[in-house]
């Protein structure tokens, strides 16, 4: 993680000037905090507060059934990789629409920044694309992070983003805990613009 | 009791599914699923989404439920064993869940390594809030599976369909 200079509060923002056009999957802790601040916790955000590694996976299944929506998942390292295996299943199905957003800050900044893989050896950008992606890449300054904004609208999906940062707080947003509001809240936001 | 034919159970059971609405399959490969994911796979409406592991199935069929579609997840017993976090996601939210698990480790099995995970498939379903529909005779298949959808998609239930080893017959070694 050496040299990480992106400010995780900034990245979202930068990558999506226009979240409304997605529906959005967020994993648990800071991932969730900064997805809910995006977007005001839009009805469109699924934003998980536990059930770690489950991000990626949801995000399939919301791509596969809602194929003529854009789906981003926006996720963090530790939560990835508890799962790195869903990324397999994201390229064997091969949804075009789905666009995987992984904040990298190379710790378990919930439980007390932990340092993770990321901080030793592990390259996500290049997990995804070992895994079958047809589109991987890494940002770890302003210059990528515009790259980045340009390849979540063109380069081929599936798409990863693994967005380096230095190690830091989260978006201050307090976002619901509860799992099941969210739920009624997105599925009655998805159904009302279903087709439009 | 006759055993019924895999190739005949499953096509009763995936006609249905699909009467039910049910478009995605996702699986873990196992030998009692086999007929039923080749009709899904083969499926004009229907689609196969092969897992890496049994408990992104479930995150899965929560984010197809966001999107308005069903999925049900097909994995054999051992399976169950990697779910229990992620089924947070289906109790906490109230998601539907049907999951199809083919047993091993119960009647009739051979291999020792099965029987842990065969034992605490009813034990792990219960203690996460899925509701347990079991098959032992052919004739419970479709009374079961029926419940089972109703449970989960008119009652908002996480439910598993059982087929035992009973049902399904016991591998031979």
């Amino acid at each position: 993680m050496t040299g990480a200079e992106l400010d995780r509060r900034e990245v979202l923002g930068a990558l999506f000037p226009d979240p409304a056009r997605y529906l959005m999957v967020a994993g648990l802790a800071g991932s969730a905090r900064d997805a809910a601040a995006l977007t005001g916790e839009a009805d469109y955000l699924f934003a998980f507060g536990g059930a770690m590694g489950g991000a990626v996976p949801m995000g399939l299944g919301m791509a596969l059934a809602a194929p003529d929506r854009p789906v981003a998942v926006i996720t963090g390292d530790g939560e990835l990789l508890m799962n790195a295996g869903a990324l397999a299943s994201v390229a064997s199905a091969m949804p075009e629409n789905l666009s995987i957003v992984c904040i990298d800050n190379g710790r378990h900044g919930e439980t007390g920044g932990q340092l993770g893989h990321t901080a030793r050896r592990t390259d996500l950008a290049k997990l995804a694309e070992g895994a079958g992606l047809p589109s991987a890449m890494t940002a770890a300054d302003g210059a990528g992070l515009a790259a980045a904004a340009d390849f979540l609208q063109n380069a081929p999906g599936p798409r990863l983003v693994c967005v380096r940062v230095r190690p830091g707080p989260p978006a201050d947003y307090r976002r619901s805990w509860d799992p099941a509001e969210c739920r009624l809240r997105f599925r009655r936001a998805f159904r009302e613009t279903a087709g439009g | 009791m006759a055993r019924p034919e895999p190739a005949d159970w499953s096509r009763r059971l995936f006609d249905l599914l699909v009467e039910a609405g049910v478009t995605l399959f996702a699986y873990v490969p196992d030998a009692g699923n086999r007929a039923l994911i080749d009709l899904a796979e083969a499926g004009n409406d229907t689609r196969a989404v092969l897992l890496a592991s049994e408990q992104e199935g479930i995150a899965l069929a929560a984010g197809a439920d966001l999107a308005g579609a069903r999925a049900v997840v097909c994995m054999q017993s051992s399976g169950v064993g990697n779910c229990p976090n992620m089924l947070s996601l289906v109790s906490g939210g109230r998601f539907p869940l049907l999951a199809i698990v083919t047993m091993r480790g119960d009647y009739g099995e051979m291999n020792p390594w099965q029987y842990p995970m065969g034992r605490a498939v009813g034990p792990v379903l219960e203690a996460m809030g899925v509701l347990s529909f079991r098959v032992d005779e052919p004739g419970d298949l479709e009374a079961a599976a029926r419940a089972a959808v109703d449970a989960a998609w008119r009652g908002g239930q996480g439910t598993a369909l059982v087929l035992s080893q009973r049902f399904l017959g016991a591998k031979p070694f």
